[in-house]
C-alpha cells in the first residue's frame, strides 16, 4: 500500500517503548521530507520521556519510555506537531566531499560500468555529477544512504557480497549511492574513496551530514587522496559545507 | 593506586557493559549495552550502584578475576551460573566483598547464558559517545573497543562505604524461556493470519549461531504476503525480522540501528533477558500480549529495582564461619539488618 503524501501517517509499535510513525512505504524525497520535519518538530521541544529519534525513508522510530510517557499521548502530541510543523532546527546544507574514483581506490567501478554499459571514466563522471540527498544513516556508524543517483549507472545489489572494502568506501547498489565508514564485506560496488571520515568520535562534530542535507563528489585523483587522507585522519574536515 | 579487578582467564564473548549507548541511533551507531538488561540492573542496584553502571558480562566463558589496589564489593546476577570464591561456591545471585588476593570464578552453571559482575563504584572505563558499552563489530567502547582477555585491568569508581553483602533476593530473576511475550508488528501486515498463527505456536528452537547482535530461531517456515524486501527502517532491540528464508531473527543488544526486513513481531521489554538466558536447543513459543500488558510488566520491574534490592545473609549452616569472616559476610549481614 502506499499513502498520498497529505495521508495521515501509520502509527505501529515497535514494542513497547519506541513508535513508529510511517509515512509511506517507498523511498521518495517528499515522504523524506514529512519525516524529517516530524523528527525536527520533536526534537526542538522533546516531551518528557522522550529516547531518542531514528529518521529513516519513509518513518521516523520513536524510542522513549512508555513510564513516562503514555502512548496516546505521544500519539496526541505527533498529531499536534503534523499540523503546526516547526521548521527545521538547522537549514538544510549542500556539502561537498571530495572522492578519488581511480586505482587503487575505485576497485569496483570497471566492473559496474562495464555492467551497465559505459566506460570507467564514464561511470565516474555520472558518479560524479549528481546532486545526491541524505535519506539517512544505517548499518554501522556513519554508514550514510544517498538517494538520487543517476539511472544511467542505478545498478542492483551483487547476488552475492564482496570481500571487505576499505573504510570510507563510496558504493553503488540497489539504485542508491552510499559512502561506508568501517571497512566491511559488501552487497553494493565499491565505485570510489573518500578521504573524508563520517565517523569521527573523537572530533567536535562525530557525525558531519544530517538526514535531508544535499551532497555533491568532487573528484581527485590519488595524490590528492593521498594528502586530504593524511590531513582527515589528524582530525581535520576536509569535505566543504554551505547552507544551500 | 585505585582499586582495579584484573582477569585471570576470561572465555570467548566476555565484554564490559553499561546502560548502553543513546542518542546515536540517528548516526547508525548501535546502543549495544547489556543482553538481559534487567540482571545488569539488578547487580548495579544490589550495590547501590545507578542501574546503568558499567559492569562485566559474563558469556558461557566464564571469568577468573582478583581484586588489586584494596578491596572491592562486588555483586554477581543473570543466569544460574556457578560463583566460586577461593573455592567455596556461592549462589548464583549474590554481593560479596573480595579482599586483595582472593580469587573469584564464575562458571556457566546449570541454565543462563550470561552472568553480570558489577563492582560497587561501577567500573571506571573511557566512553565512547557518552557511554563505555562494548560494541565489538566497530571497535567502539568498553576497553579498547574489544572483548575482554586474561591479562586486562578494569579500574573501579569510588563506591560508597557500607554495602551489604549476601545472598541477592530477586526471583523476578528466573524466568522460564518457554513463553516469550511479544507486541506484534510493527509489519505484521506483511504476513497473512495463518503465517502469524504458526509464528506464535513455532515451537522455535534457539539456533547455536547465536550472539549478542541477534537469537537465531529454527522451526516452522513462515511466508511473507507483500514480499520480503522493505526500505529500511529503524530497528528496536528485541524485534523479530523474518527474512526472505522464512525464520525469524530475533535482533538484540549489537543489532544494526536499522534493517530491510520486514518485523513480525518486538519481543517486550521485560522478556529480552528471559530470551538472552535462553541456551541454544531450547524450545520457546511466542505468545502476544497488548501494549497495556507491556507496561505494566515493565513498571512492575521498574518498582522492584527502585524499591531497594534485599540482601540475604549467608547463614553459618551453609558456610564455615571462617569463610564467613574472611569475606566478611558478618559485617554485610549486620549492615543488611541496618537497612532494614
Amino acid at each position: 500500500m502506499s499513502h498520498d503524501q497529505a495521508a495521515a501517517p501509520l502509527f505501529l509499535d515497535a514494542g513497547e517503548a519506541a513508535l513508529v510513525v510511517e509515512f509511506g512505504r517507498t523511498v521518495d524525497p517528499a515522504i523524506s521530507d514529512r519525516v524529517l520535519a516530524l523528527d525536527a518538530a520533536l526534537a526542538a521541544d522533546p516531551p518528557d520521556g522522550l529516547r531518542e529519534l531514528v529518521p529513516t525513508y519513509r518513518s521516523l522510530m520513536i524510542h522513549y519510555d512508555p513510564l513516562r510517557l503514555d502512548r496516546a499521548r505521544l500519539i496526541a502530541l505527533v498529531e499536534e506537531r503534523l499540523v503546526a510543523p516547526a521548521t527545521r532546527g538547522r537549514a538544510a546544507a549542500l556539502w561537498t566531499i571530495p572522492c578519488c574514483y581511480e586505482p587503487p581506490h575505485g576497485e569496483d567501478l570497471a566492473e559496474m560500468a562495464a555492467l551497465m554499459g559505459h566506460a570507467a571514466s564514464e561511470a565516474a563522471s555520472i558518479h560524479a555529477s549528481a546532486l545526491y540527498r541524505v535519506y539517512m544513516y544505517g548499518f554501522s556508524p556513519g554508514f550514510t544512504y544517498l538517494g538520487g543517483l543517476p539511472e544511467a549507472i542505478a545498478i542492483s545489489r551483487r547476488t552475492k557480497p564482496r570481500p571487505p572494502h576499505e573504510s570510507k568506501a563510496v558504493l553503488v547498489g540497489g539504485g542508491l549511492s552510499a559512502i561506508a565508514s568501517f571497512a566491511m564485506p559488501t552487497g553494493w560496488y565499491v565505485v570510489g574513496r573518500t578521504p573524508e571520515r563520517l565517523y569521527a568520535p573523537e572530533r567536535t562534530s562525530a557525525f558531519l551530514f544530517e538526514p535531508g542535507d544535499s551532497l555533491r563528489f568532487e573528484p581527485i585523483d590519488a595524490a590528492t587522496f593521498s594528502a586530504l587522507d593524511a590531513r582527515a585522519e589528524a582530525g581535520e574536515v576536509v569535505a566543504r559545507r554551505q547552507a544551500s | 593506586m585505585t582499586a582495579a579487578l584484573s582477569l585471570r582467564s576470561v572465555g570467548p564473548g566476555v565484554t564490559v557493559q553499561d546502560g548502553g549507548r543513546h542518542g546515536f541511533l540517528r548516526y547508525g551507531v548501535t546502543g549495544a549495552g547489556p543482553m538481559d538488561p534487567f540482571a545488569h540492573a539488578v547487580a548495579n542496584r544490589a550495590l547501590g550502584n545507578p542501574t546503568d553502571c558499567a559492569a562485566v558480562e559474563v558469556s558461557l566463558g566464564g571469568i577468573d578475576v582478583t581484586v588489586e589496589g584494596g578491596p572491592v564489593t562486588v555483586a554477581i546476577a543473570g543466569g544460574d551460573f556457578q560463583v566460586t570464591i577461593d573455592g567455596q561456591t556461592l549462589p548464583a545471585a549474590v554481593a560479596a566483598r573480595l579482599e586483595p588476593g582472593a580469587s573469584l570464578r564464575v562458571r556457566a552453571g546449570p541454565s543462563g547464558v550470561w552472568s553480570y559482575l558489577a563492582v560497587a563504584g561501577g567500573l571506571d572505563l573511557p566512553q565512547v559517545l557518552g557511554s563505555s558499552a562494548t560494541h565489538a563489530r566497530t571497535g567502539m567502547g568498553g576497553l579498547d573497543g574489544r572483548m575482554l582477555q586474561a591479562g586486562d585491568r578494569l579500574p573501579v569508581g569510588m563506591a560508597m562505604s557500607e554495602i551489604a553483602t549476601g545472598r541477592i533476593v530477586a526471583p523476578l530473576l528466573e524466568r522460564p524461556a518457554e513463553s516469550i511475550r511479544v507486541l506484534l508488528g510493527p509489519q505484521d501486515d506483511y504476513f497473512a493470519p495463518d503465517q502469524i498463527a504458526a509464528f506464535l505456536a513455532g515451537p522455535w528452537t534457539i539456533s547455536m549461531r547465536g550472539d549478542r547482535m541477534a537469537c537465531f530461531l529454527e522451526g516452522p517456515r513462515l511466508s511473507h504476503k507483500l514480499g520480503f524486501n522493505i526500505p529500511s527502517d529503524g530497528v528496536a532491540m528485541g524485534a523479530i525480522q523474518v527474512p526472505g528464508e522464512g525464520l525469524p531473527i530475533v535482533l538484540m543488544a549489537d543489532r544494526q540501528s536499522t534493517g530491510g526486513y520486514p518485523k513480525i513481531a518486538t519481543v517486550i521489554g521485560v522478556d529480552l533477558g528471559r530470551l538472552a538466558q535462553a541456551r541454544p536447543g531450547t524450545t520457546i513459543a511466542f505468545r502476544a500480549v497488548s501494549h497495556t500488558e507491556a507496561v505494566r510488566a515493565r513498571a512492575e520491574e521498574q518498582s522492584f529495582l527502585s524499591s531497594g534490592i534485599a540482601i540475604e545473609p549467608l547463614t553459618r549452616s551453609v558456610f564455615s564461619s571462617e569463610f564467613l569472616l574472611g569475606l566478611n559476610l558478618v559485617d554485610g549481614w549486620i549492615d543488611a539488618q541496618g537497612r532494614g
